[in-house]
């Protein structure tokens, strides 16, 4: 597989690239640029932050489980190219030397890349942009600081490159091929695609259903780095721009299952806010700006978090198969513990989501608040009239092995009076629904004792009481 | 004067564009190989066959090696010779290292490692305190006792009684920088060693045993670590011994670096303890006499356990003079990782155990948490701690009735530097304490739901390592013809800044400015038998050392140049980057070129030893500590009683640092023992399952602090009063203590939970959302999840 993309200003064609080499080895051991470190290989500690870019912005990213072929056609930047040509700091940089924002320095490279690429957004949400990025010895005290500190410098010269080099039209990476059809492909057997629409992807998909689909790699990355598997043909999803749309209309919100998290917590905010501001807590922004709204789904993980909202906003999910769709309720499509309702060649075009007056409330209970995987999640949307519950729809994740509906809860929810009373009468309920497990991240009986919990948190919040502890103040 | 300016981090240019290299940046030669481990998927048991071909046949495989293939007994041991490198057949724990596989990349010796096909004999693993105990599984022959007094019958006597038991979990050192060694091979059958390692000393003595050579053959060298925290006090020897035998057995480099998963596998951790407890104190809350049992699991090997367990001991009177204490400790060996150092080695444990009884008997009694404390703080010391010529002017007024006789610890020392009774004054009114204490009941009075809690904890943390032997430095300091100077010691960098206050202590002695000292690497090759950078001991050894280096030096050069302009030595000045020897001004480079063109040598090396130690572990007396280090924090939190989500709202510290050799990184010492305290207390769960597997092997499942998890209102302080003690520039050791300033997190969070109830939350550690709601479901009577 040949790729091409800008590191650090200059051009890069790479031939013959194994499609899961991942881009912090490539730039560790191959390219020697050892500034971007490895933490953990997984995506969760940050130390590997590279700033990607593409004619749709600049996003942090994690390199450990990023694969080379996703950065065909774009830009990247690391530690190294985030000072100038000329060594000259970059105001983040210094604003971390002058507060003393390394002590190890270890963690640092991968700082200051989110530092930087939200320096060049101009955004200084910094408990948002850094979530994703661990220290264990600063106590992030005067990380904070030096963000703070280098909010007003203006963004460098250098650091504004990238995004013009990439649009300017004379500028040319170079097309690769996409793969093509299968048994037409110019690598035969595949070793990795690029479908660059989702008719390309049906086809090369349905004659290839043993392949794997890449979209953010921020699952997939650890089949690779953790578990050591070989991937059979992988075909990247990154250049289907038609899976990429979100449409808003008069009765449905779609959202192609190839939306970022990041863009699918932008997308839902005015309509269900509770929605993106749980998003938020999805991973970290090194994550969300790689995940996608497909993958999450496909992957039929009891805990990931957009299958319970979704199942309470009573989504539809659409599945393609060649030139075959079908739809169905998003909450059929989890059949039992790591099995789906998709066949073989199938994939997840999109999910719609009825438009309706906003009941949603999501509540994510992790041990950490910042990018931990739920213990549970627990999706909430009850419609009241005149007093008395009229409809319900609450939906879990992390209190079965898929995400579930309570649906004896709703049931003896429906037609009582919205009061304490009938959320503790609905109490007995909540075994009926859900035994759940134990693992490393909560007891069954702390999850079932949260979920009922949640429940009434949802009328105490819906009465006007103060439920969050995220918005208390010393 | 270069000491106690808050100049940055000596490398922070290096760590902000990506140019510091850690061990695993280091440029290699083309042919070097990379090594993994085969580990134990079985907790413990017997290894009956071991079918390696598959490992032999995989991509990339050079060679694979058992314990029976190895030149020598490659022990990796910091204490007891009981960590063979390669299990020799018997397996203590799942992940222990089986065999090693040595490849042409990293990815390829990972792969392979997972095809080997193992048959073991397994037997039930010991994994729990309560397994342990049953069967006697332990270090040493029985318990630990240290007495003072008769405190069974001084609780017997008191008012009031409380007892009670409180679980602490361990903690995973999370360095960033997970561990790595480089072996190059040298002529002679000689080895180099890269290692990130706190103790470099004894990596080149266990790779010297394991090659069957002198240590003389062998060289290790730490420029720095990714975070140590004193995981890489023993727990870098298995990869340093790996990397070295089997580049003796390839005759190649050979390079090792555990993936985080199976970094958090092998390797060992903070010791989790269960402490039961009983007092009797008077009706104002003092103390009478105190009973502790600490039981500590340890894991399989020895390691650094015994030292730890005493540091427990030694801390379980934190600041509270024990008028009768009896103090009882059980090692107990447990099929688990093997349990090592951590920040504090020891005493945040032993801290949380009288913490917990100061909270306990303050609910019984009715007070606040505060005055129960303050009540039992040791005695003041009569000059407020300090010798006289450091005492600043702006210091509250000490109250006669503070000045007592000085008290005893429960080991026997005199604590005579005893200074908690004004900083917590301090702290009380800059923190608004009590205003805010009041605010706190009214808030939990009009919120049903959310509750919060507040609570100040103090800290008096012993500065020494408890192995006297271990308190000595050495150092190498070279003036250069140009006037530039090298200094070298035995310390290590591991972020602490520990280069950067040394350098500047030198900067001092010569008065140059900072930019012509360079610190250079650890090696052993320069500085020989040090101890590990750990016990906060760092700068209080290393500075002391490197000034006695310059000083050697400085006066050579002041004898001569003395001589030379016909001055008394005594008139020479180092100063501003000159040498003033009466009306002859030379800058320190002609100074330095004038002696060297006269033979004066430029070299020297510099030794400390700390003075006034004699400790007898085993009966728990003495003076094992040279001084203590200060400190104490104020946290406000708040929690969800329907969840057990928690925050932590505010935190205000007060922390002793003597003398700042560098304020701004000793700040940095504070703010991140403080966020790391309290993620330990907190978030932080290691949680195994009942084969002996840790589940909790990763970030994505083991939950260090985020950056939105330190508290939004945040406000260190220091202290800045000097050392009694005679340390470099009356300085105090910072590495430690501060961490220890989270268990305020956790007394407040108690506080949090008590607001739902009456009765005593007796909140296990780490106070995770869940504990936190069975706490409250106690509390309010509901039986609890």
């Amino acid at each position: 597989m040949t790729i091409s993309f800008l590191l650090n200003g200059e051009t890069v064609a790479l031939r013959d690239v194994a499609p899961t080499r991942t881009l912090l080895d490539w730039l560790r051991e191959t390219r020697g640029l050892t500034g971007t470190k490895e933490g953990c290989n997984e995506g969760d500690c940050g130390a590997c932050t590279v700033i990607v870019t593409d004619d749709t912005g600049s996003r942090a990213l994690n390199a450990c489980i990023l694969f080379l072929p996703q950065l065909q056609g774009r830009a990247v930047r690391t530690v190294e190219g985030i000072s100038g040509p000329d060594g000259q700091l970059h105001p983040v940089q210094q604003a971390m030397i002058e507060h003393h924002g390394s002590q190890c320095g270890f963690c640092t490279p991968g700082f200051i890349a989110a530092m930087a690429c939200a320096h060049l957004r101009g955004d200084t949400d910094h408990d948002r942009s850094l979530a994703g990025n661990l220290c264990r010895c600063t106590g992030y005290a005067p990380i904070l600081r030096a963000a703070r500190a280098a909010e007003t410098a203006p963004v460098p010269d250098w650091m504004q490159t990238d995004r013009a080099a990439l649009a300017d039209p004379g500028f040319c990476l170079g097309e690769i091929p996409s793969g093509g059809p299968a048994g037409r492909g110019v690598d035969s057997p595949p070793r990795g695609q690029h479908p660059q629409s989702a008719d390309e992807l049906a086809e090369i998909y349905a004659a290839n259903p043993d392949a794997t689909l890449i979209a953010g790699a921020t699952d997939v990355g650890l089949w690779v780095t953790k578990q050591l598997r070989d991937l059979d043909g992988p075909i990247f999803l990154g250049g289907c721009a038609d899976l990429q749309e979100v449409a808003v209309t008069d009765s449905h919100i779609r959202i192609g299952a190839g939306v970022t998290v990041a863009r699918l917590m932008q997308a839902i905010a005015p309509h269900h806010p509770s929605y993106a501001a749980m998003l938020r807590r999805y991973g970290s922004d090194q994550v969300r700006c790689a995940a996608t709204l497909g993958g999450n789904i496909a992957n039929g993980s009891p805990i990931g978090d957009n299958a319970p909202a979704l199942i309470a906003l009573g989504a539809t999910l659409h599945l393609r198969r060649g030139e075959v769709r079908r739809s169905l309720p998003i909450g059929d499509f989890f059949l039992d513990y790591g099995k789906q309702d998709r066949a073989p060649g199938e994939f997840v075009e999109a999910v719609t989501i009825p438009r309706q007056p906003d009941r949603l409330r999501c509540y994510k209970i992790s041990k950490r608040f910042d990018q931990d995987i739920s213990a549970l999640l627990g999706c909430f949307s009850i419609t009241v009239e005149d007093g008395r519950v009229q409809a319900a729809r609450i939906a879990f994740g992390g209190m079965a092995g898929i995400p579930k509906r309570a649906a004896h809860v709703e049931a003896a929810l429906i037609g009582q009076p919205w009061e304490e009373a009938s959320v503790l009468a609905a109490g007995d309920a909540w075994g009926r629904d859900f035994t759940p497990l134990s693992d490393m991240r909560a007891s069954d009986a702390y999850r079932l004792a949260t979920a009922r919990n949640l429940l009434m948190r949802y009328l105490l919040e819906d009465q006007g009481a103060p439920v969050s502890v995220l918005e208390v103040r010393a | 004067m270069s000491v106690s300016e808050s100049l940055p981090h000596d490398a922070a240019r290096l760590h902000v564009t990506g140019a510091a290299r850690y061990v695993d940046d280091i440029p290699v030669p083309r042919d070097t190989l990379h090594l993994a481990f085969g580990l134990s998927d079985i907790a413990r048991g017997r290894i009956t066959a071991m079918a390696l071909a598959e490992v032999r046949r995989a991509p990339g495989v050079v060679a694979v090696l058992t314990a029976a293939d190895l030149p020598h007994d490659a022990d990796c041991s910091p204490s007891a010779h009981d960590e063979p490198l390669l299990s020799t057949g018997a397996i203590h724990y799942h992940g222990q290292p089986l065999f090693l596989v040595i490849a042409t990349d990293h990815l390829a010796a990972r792969r392979a490692a997972h095809l080997a096909v193992l048959t073991c004999a397994q037997e039930p693993p010991i994994l729990t305190i309560d397994e342990a105990l049953a069967a006697d599984s332990r270090f040493e022959e029985g318990p630990r006792l240290w007495q003072k007094g008769d405190a069974a019958a001084a609780i017997a006597g008191a008012p009031h009684v409380v007892e009670g038991v409180i679980g602490i979990g361990g903690q995973e050192h999370f360095y960033l920088e997970g561990q790595a060694a480089l072996a190059l091979p040298q002529e002679n059958g000689d080895m180099l060693v890269h290692a990130s390692t706190q103790h470099p000393t004894e990596v080149q003595h266990k790779v010297a045993d394991a090659l069957g050579r002198p240590m003389h053959a062998v060289r290790v060298e730490t420029r720095r670590m990714g975070g140590g925290f004193g995981g890489k006090e023993s727990q870098a020897n298995a990869l340093a011994v790996a990397c070295a035998v089997a580049a003796h057995v390839t005759g190649r480099p050979c390079k090792m670096r555990y993936d985080r998963d199976d970094d958090m596998a092998i390797t060992g951790k903070r010791h989790d303890f269960r402490i039961t407890y009983r007092a009797g104190f008077d009706n104002t809350g003092r103390l009478t006499g105190v009973e502790f049992v600490q039981y500590a699991r340890c894991g399989w090997s020895q390691d650094l356990s015994l030292p730890v367990a005493d540091r427990a001991m030694l801390h379980a009177d934190n600041a509270y003079h024990l008028p009768a204490a009896r103090i009882e400790s059980h090692r107990l060996r447990t099929n688990t990782a093997s349990a090592t150092a951590f920040r504090g080695f020891g005493g945040p444990q032993g801290m949380v155990g009288i913490e917990r009884v100061m909270d306990h008997i303050a609910h019984v009694l009715g007070l606040d948490p505060l005055a129960v404390r303050q009540r039992n703080y040791y005695a003041a010391a009569a000059d407020g701690g300090l010798s006289a010529p450091h005492a600043p002017a702006a210091r509250p007024p000490e109250g006669i009735s503070r000045q007592m006789k000085p008290q005893t610890t429960p080991y026997g020392q005199v604590v005579e530097d005893f200074i908690l009774h004004e900083m917590t004054t301090a702290l009380v009114a800059s923190s608004d304490y009590h205003a805010r204490r009041d605010a706190v009941a009214a808030w939990n009075a009009a919120n049903p739901v959310l509750k919060k809690g507040i609570a100040l904890t103090p800290v008096k943390f012993g500065i020494s390592f408890t192995l006297t032997h271990l308190n000595q430095a050495g150092a190498l300091v070279h003036v250069y013809q140009d006037g530039s100077v090298a200094i070298n010691h035995g310390g290590t960098e591991m972020g602490q800044g520990l280069f950067q206050k040394v350098a500047q202590v030198a900067a001092a002695r010569f008065g140059l400015s900072q930019g012509a000292i360079r610190i250079t690497a650890t090696d052993t090759a320069k500085v020989p038998n040090t101890s590990a950078t750990a016990a906060s001991s760092g700068s209080d050894l290393n500075g002391m050392a490197v000034r006695a280096a310059c000083d050697t030096i400085r006066e050579r050069m002041a004898e001569f140049l003395a001589e030379y302009h016909q001055q008394r030595p005594d008139e020479v000045v180092f100063a501003g980057g000159a040498v003033q020897a009466g009306a002859h001004r030379l800058s320190f480079a002609e100074a330095a070129r004038l002696c060297y063109e006269h033979r004066i040598s430029l070299s020297s090396t510099g030794f400390y030893k700390t003075p006034g130690l004699a400790w007898d572990r085993i009966r728990g007396q003495g003076r094992p500590f040279f001084y203590f280090a200060y400190g104490a924090a104020v946290t406000e939190v708040v929690i969800d009683t329907l969840s057990g989500e928690n925050r932590i709202l505010r935190a205000d510290i007060l922390h002793d640092c003597g003398t700042s050799l560098n304020p701004a990184l000793d700040i940095g010492q504070i703010e991140g023992g403080y966020v790391q305290g309290a993620g330990w207390l907190t978030t932080e769960e290691l949680v195994w399952d009942a084969a002996g597997r840790l589940r909790t092997h990763a970030p994505s499942t083991y939950k260090i602090p985020a950056f939105s998890d330190r508290p939004e209102v945040f406000n260190v302080a220091l202290w800045d009063a000097g050392n009694r003690a005679e340390t470099i520039y009356r300085s105090k050791a910072v590495g430690e203590p501060p961490l220890m300033l989270g268990i305020s997190a956790l007394m407040a969070l108690s506080d949090a939970v008590a607001a739902c109830g009456p009765g005593y939350p007796a909140l296990d550690a780490p106070a995770t959302p869940e504990r936190i709601l069975r706490a409250v479901e106690r509390q309010r009577g509901c039986g609890g999840v």
